[in-house]
Parts: structure tokens; sequence; C-alpha cells
């Protein structure tokens, strides 16, 4: 083999792999993107009930009911439009009324949201961005609120 | 008076980094002797200058001085000595402050041990490090000063962050940094051998020692890490694809093509360019995760509270090196002589393929890492790029890795017998064949990914002790024979042999985990529930008081069929001064698997709400990457990669030549 063509297999090889490569990331991008929306923003948006999803808000104060089996039921609200959150499992350790909250689960009507996971802010000092950006989008945040 | 002394001693530090990136140049540009190797006094008077305040900072933390802003932040004068020192970096302006410290210690082992080194290329190592040490100095005095004091000292600190008052915390970040910022090292070797103009075998024999002591660190940080969200989140999850965890995956995925492609380098003198380029990669990839990671863009538990100007800082410092050493590239990679040849089935081709998967993996963990990033500054829309997506682009590839690696191991040299060596693995093959079918038949219809790594990981191991074993083996020889035949295998076969192991391993454990169990239960006191093969009972469930924080705890009894296998005490912990709890998981150890308890709420007196997880082959994944960084240690054990090993033989006529001369 001459240089020229040993060249010309390493450069099929590689364009076959980044070809592989790249179709393998399309497919999978169209697949597995999941979009992040505040409770204004969802009904502004009103994604088809079954998609998959990422809400982020406060949890209303009084909202939280817990039921038999590990199952809890909550609302997430931005203090202008609320979502109800029903979820089987175990709230984080930081899960708090009134406090960020970000679930990430199924739509499954309007206004009515199943969570498969659910995460809390994980220290006073570390609010979830996306919900900090969802209540600046209503005007209900304040520089420096989350600080002690 | 001691905090000021770390502060000076920063600013030294920086003065001398400033120094070392450049006089040497200067005098190498200038044939100068004298000047070029300034560096190696600069680089070991830098690591004594950063070493002595980062001892300022500890000794701050360990006296608890409130008056320092960064103890204030993050102690507190009830946490136990051990949190107190890893608290030192277990914050943003800290744990900035051990990088720098493992950088300039990098540098100074080049400056000591480096005296094998020809002295061009060393004093211009020694002045790209430098020129690294002074960006980061010049942003931790800049952005980011850890001595900062505080007027009036309050009486008390305000905790570190419950999450991190751990044991992890004191191993993690530093194995991690290790690894990271070890890739500086190769990176500034790459950037001399640019500078100069002249790479060759003997380049890739000194920088291989590096390269691997980074490797073999960044692997065991980042199992560590995982094992520590493993233990301590409390969900049993061991990799979230969270873009901190990519950050230290894309290094790891350059870092281990460099590792390969150097070995060709060194062997063969071939795929000179492609492994320079790898090695700007690599440390480009710590770069980019510094900077994911420092500069607020991602909210994780490792951004810590942010300040937008370190973002742009970081991100300047980004852009110039790598940008820098891209240029550098392009401009003088053409001058660098080629290489070898080899045919495309060979030891070299099958390298260029594990090359080729490793590196599009890596931009695959690339694109699903930014994407969102980038997404959102574009159109504002905010997206997550999760598991699924990472599971079938890099899964896929590595996967394919993996088939090719026993290949590659087997192969010969410069040309190769793809046949022959089809025919030494067939018991390999098969047996994985055998593996996989099986466990698809077992599960029908369940994770199509998981069966098939099982059987590629069964043929991995058996694939790599089979190439250890025909080394070995020759029929009719007596043990004694074997053993020293087995003994005069060099110490680097044995390593790359470990270390692919380890990847089986790794990857066993990894398909295990399709095959665990998982309960989500109201425990009450005395009633038996069911997890997987065991039953787990809550024999009590009580609270005690720790030294700075009260936890409830359970002592659960695991049985498997009437008879006690372990107990374990899973408790949820407060820490009052931070109005914040963390859950410790109970987990006992069962052969390979691990029965993984965690506590949610209590539900009265007598009953709490857990989490109970049967975990077969769990503790796989981490004990693989342990055997992977052995194997890496290993073979950097071995005498031909020892720095300063003695030149080989066909070298030394030309040595002695030059001393007759003389």
């Amino acid at each position: 083999m001459t240089r020229k063509s040993r060249r010309l297999t390493l450069i099929g090889v590689a364009l076959g792999i980044v070809a592989f490569a790249a179709a393998l990331a399309l497919y999978a991008l169209s697949d597995s993107i999941v979009f992040f929306y505040g409770p204004s923003e969802l009904l502004q948006k009103n994604p088809a009930a079954g998609s998959h999803l990422r809400i982020g808000g406060l949890v209303k104060m009084g909202s939280l009911v817990k039921s038999e089996g590990e199952k809890a039921a909550f609302t997430i609200t931005d203090n202008v439009n609320n979502i109800a959150v029903s979820y089987q499992g175990l709230l984080p350790d930081l899960f708090r009324e009134g406090q960020g909250v970000v679930a990430e689960g199924v739509l499954e009507a309007p206004g009515q949201f199943r969570a498969d996971t659910v995460l809390a802010k994980h220290d006073e000092r570390y609010m979830p961005r996306e919900v900090v950006d969802a209540l600046k989008k209503q005007g209900r945040w304040q520089e420096g609120e989350a600080k002690p | 008076m001691i905090v000021e002394i770390g502060h000076y001693a920063l600013t030294l530090a920086l003065a001398l980094a400033l120094v070392q990136a450049i006089v040497p140049l200067w005098g190498t540009l200038r044939g100068d002797e004298g000047l070029a190797s300034v560096g190696q006094s600069c680089a070991l008077g830098q690591f004594a200058a950063i070493a002595l305040s980062f001892g300022a900072l500890v000794e701050a933390h360990l006296a608890s001085d409130f008056s320092v802003l960064n103890v204030v932040e993050n102690s507190h004068s009830a946490v136990p000595a051990i949190y107190k020192i890893s608290g030192v970096w277990g914050n943003h302006e800290g744990s900035m402050l051990l990088w720098v410290l493992i950088l300039a210690f990098f540098g100074a082992l080049v400056a000591a041990l480096g005296r094998g080194l020809p002295p061009i290329l060393r004093a211009n190592v020694l002045a790209v490090q430098g020129l690294i040490s002074s960006a980061f100095l010049a942003f931790i005095l800049m952005t980011s000063n850890p001595f900062a004091r505080l007027s009036p000292a309050p009486f008390e600190g305000r905790d570190l962050n419950p999450v991190l008052q751990d044991l992890g915390l004191a191993i993690h970040p530093p194995l991690l940094y290790l690894g990271y910022v070890g890739f500086s090292i190769v990176f500034s070797f790459a950037a001399a051998a640019l500078i100069e103009g002249r790479i060759d075998a003997a380049w890739a024999r000194f920088v291989r020692p590096f390269a691997l002591v980074a490797w073999c660190f960044l692997t065991l940080g980042i199992a560590m890490g995982s094992y520590w969200a493993y233990y301590t989140l409390g969900w049993g999850g061991f990799w979230f694809w969270d873009p901190v965890e990519n950050a230290s995956l894309m290094p790891w995925l350059a870092g281990t093509a460099f590792v390969h492609s150097v070995a060709v380098m060194e062997k063969r003198d071939a795929l000179k360019v492609w492994t320079i380029f790898l090695a700007i990669l690599a440390f480009s990839f710590s770069l980019l995760g510094t900077f994911l990671v420092r500069s607020g863009v991602l909210t994780s538990v490792h951004a810590f509270a942010s300040d937008p100007s370190r973002g742009v800082f970081i991100l300047a410092i980004l852009a110039f090196f790598i940008g820098g050493a891209l240029a550098l590239f392009a401009w003088r990679a053409p001058l660098l002589k080629r290489g070898g040849l080899f045919a495309p089935i060979s030891r070299e081709g099958a390298l260029v393929l594990n090359n080729l998967l490793l590196t599009t993996t890596c931009v695959g963990v690339l694109i699903g890492t930014l994407y969102p990033l980038a997404l959102e500054q574009l159109t504002g829309e905010k997206i997550t790029v999760g598991a699924p997506f990472f599971n079938m682009t890099c899964g896929a590839l590595l996967l394919l890795l993996c088939f090719v690696v026993p290949f590659g191991q087997s192969l010969a040299w410069k040309r190769g017998d793809l046949l022959g060596v089809a025919q030494r693995l067939s018991l390999a093959l098969a047996v994985g064949l055998c593996v996989c079918v099986a466990l698809f038949a077992l599960l029908r219809g369940g994770p199509v990914l998981a069966p098939i790594a099982a059987g590629l990981a069964v043929y991995i191991i058996l694939g790599s002790l089979n190439e250890i074993f025909a080394r070995v083996w020759r029929r009719g020889a007596p043990f004694g024979l074997l053993l020293s035949r087995a003994r005069g295998l060099p110490l680097s076969a044995w390593g790359s042999a470990l270390a692919h192991i380890g990847v089986g391993l790794t990857l066993m454990g990894l398909a295990a985990t399709a095959f665990g169990a998982e309960t989500i239960a109201t425990m009450r006191v005395g009633e038996p529930q069911t997890v997987g093969p065991y039953e787990v009972t809550f024999q009590t469930l009580g609270s005690r008081a720790g030294p700075n924080y009260s936890e409830v705890v359970a002592k659960a009894e695991i049985r498997s069929g009437g008879t006690l296998v372990a107990t374990v005490d899973p408790a949820k912990r407060f820490f009052p001064a931070r109005q914040s709890s963390t859950t410790q998981a109970g987990i006992a150890t069962l052969w390979l698997g691990q029965l993984y308890i965690s506590l949610g709420d209590q539900a009265g007196d007598s009953a709490v709400a857990a989490r109970l997880y049967w975990k077969p082959l769990v503790t796989l994944i981490w004990l693989g990457a342990c055997v992977m960084a052995f194997g890496g240690a290993l073979s950097l054990a071995d005498r031909r990669l020892r720095i300063g090993a003695p030149a080989p033989a066909r070298t030394a006529p030309a040595q002695s030549m030059a001393a007759a001369e003389r």
C-alpha cells in the first residue's frame, strides 16, 4: 500500500465513525431533549399531554399532601399560575414548602403533572437557576432575596 | 499574621511564575543556557511559595480564624478537624488554591526530576507551565482571594455545607485535581515541542510517565466522586450525566486516547502530530471543565456562589490557552517530521481506531454538555439533555471500542494477522457471546444494552488474560520456566492487561445495574420488607446527637432466607447551623453487590419512609476503576519509562562521541 492509499483508508474509517456518531447523536437528541418551563410559561406554550418536561418554581405554601404508599401531591407556583404535581417516591431532604423546586416528569393533562424526579435546592445559597429565571420573568424575584 | 504571610507568598508565587514564563523562553531564543535554566529554580520556588500559602489557609481553617471571610463562610468551630482541613478546598477560593498548588507541584516535578531532559525542551516546558500558573494565580489574586479579611469578625462561622462534611471531600477533589491538572504538564510538553518544532520518540518517553500519573489519578478521582455521589445523595445513582461530571469525563476520554497514542509514538515513532493534538485537547478539556464548574454557568453541587467577573476571567484564560495552543499547532505542526508507516491491520491501526472512537465519544459528550447552554444563550429555551442521549451515543461508541480492545492488544506492531488473532481470541469471543445470549434469554424484552455489555465485559477480561497467557505459556514447559517467563514480561504488558481487565470489570458492574431491585416503602419497626433476594427489617428507630448535627437513625437487619447476613444503620442528619439535612445511606456490601437503604421522612414514632435497593455487582464499577488505575501505575513502574532512566543503547555512542569532542 502506498502512503496515499493508507491515508485514504484512515480518512475513510474516520469519516465512517464520525458519520455514525453524528447519526446517533442526532437521533438521540431528537428523542431525549427535555424542555424546562415555569408554570406561566407552561400555560402559554401549552405542550401536548404526554410530553416529557421539567417544571420549576416554588412549592406553594400548604399545598403538600402526603398519602400512603409514599405518594405526594403538591403545587408548583410562580405566584401567578399554578401546576399540580403528583409524585411517588421519597421527596429530597431539602424539599420544603415555599422553597424552590424542579420536577421532571410527564405532563398528563393541562395543569396536571406527574413527576418521576424531584430536585430541591441544595443549600440556602443555591436556588435552581431555572427557577430564579422563571420567577424573574414574572417579576416575582428581587435580587438577593434568597440570601439570608 | 499567618494569613498575611499566605497572601504575600501567593503574590510572590505570581512574580516567580511570571519570571518562569518569560525568562527561559527568552533564554532558549537567544541560546543563553544560563537564562534558560532559570525556570528550574523558579518552578521550585513557586511550588514552595504556593505550598506556604496553602498551609496558611489550612492553618486559618484549623484555628477557626473567623476574621477570614473564607473561614467564616465555610467552617464552624464545632466541625471535626478533618472537615476543617477538607473544608479548605470545599469552596471556590480554596479549591482554586489547591488547583494552582498541584499545577506548581507538577512544574516542580519536571524541574527536580527532569535531569535527563534535553535542556531546551525542559526550559520550554517550564516556561509554558509558568504561563499557565501566572494566569491562574492572577485569577485567584484578582477575583477570588482566599485570604480576604472580615471586620468585625463574627463569633461563629456559617458551617461547611453538610453535603460536603464527608470523607469524600477529603479525597475526591485532590485526586481529581491531580488528574485534571496533571494534563497541564502533557500540554506544556506539547507546546514546548511545537515551539521548538522538533519531536521524537524520546519526547514520548519523557511525557508518558506524566500522562500516566495524571490518567491514573483522574481515573481514581472520577471513580471516587461517583462513589461519593452514590452513597451520599441517597438516590443510589452513581452517574447522572451532570455537566460537571461530563466535564471530568471529557479530559479522561481525551487522556485515555493520549496514553494510547503516545505508546504508538514511543514504540513506532508514528502519529506524532495526532499525539500533540491530543495533548492539547486533553488539557483544553480540563480547562473547559474548570470554566464550566467555576464560572457559574451551571447550577450544581459543584458550582459555589459565583460572580460573573470570574466567569469572564476564566473564559479569557480558556480562550488564550486553547486558542494559543491550536494556533501554535496550526503554525508549527507541519514542520514536524512524518513518522513510521504501518498497515491498517496492525497494533498501530487498532490504536488509531481506539483514538478515533474515544475522541468521537468525547465530542458526543461535549455536544450533550454544551448544546443546552448554547441553545439557552441563542433562543432562551431551557432544555436538558438527559441520560438517554449519552447512553445512546457514548454507549454505542464505547461498546464498539470494547469489542476492539482485545484485538488491539493481540495484534502485532506494523503488520498484524487479523485471522490469527481472531483464532486466539475465539474462546473469549465464544464465552462472551454465550453470556450475552443467555442474559438476553433471561431478561427477554428487557434492556438491550445490558446483556451486550455483560457479554463484552466477559470477553474483554478473558481476552486480556488470554493475551498474557499466550505470551507466557509454552507447551510442555515446566512451571518454574513459566513463572520466570511471566516475571520476564515487561511491566507495561501486565499494566495494560490489568487496565483492560479493569475496563471489563467496570463494564460488568454497569451491566449488572439492569438486574437490581428497588422498593420504596413505609418501614414500620419489626415488619420485614423484601428487596431482591433479601429481607430487611428495621429493629429500632431512634435519634441521637453528633458533634454538629442531630440524626434519626434506624437499625436495619438484612436477612437471606432467615439467616442474618448484615446490619446497617441508615440515618438522616439535621444540621442546625445551616438548617439543612443530609441522608446517610446504610450500605451493606454482600459479595460484590450492595444493599442500599436510605431514609426519608419519619411517619410517626415507629415508622419511616425508606428506599431500599439491591444492587448486584455494583462495587465492580469502582473496583474496576481502581484496577485500571493500578494497571496504569504498573506500567508507570516499568523501568523503561522511569524519568531519568538511562537512554537506550543506540544513543550511547553518540553521547560518547560528544564527550570525546569536548
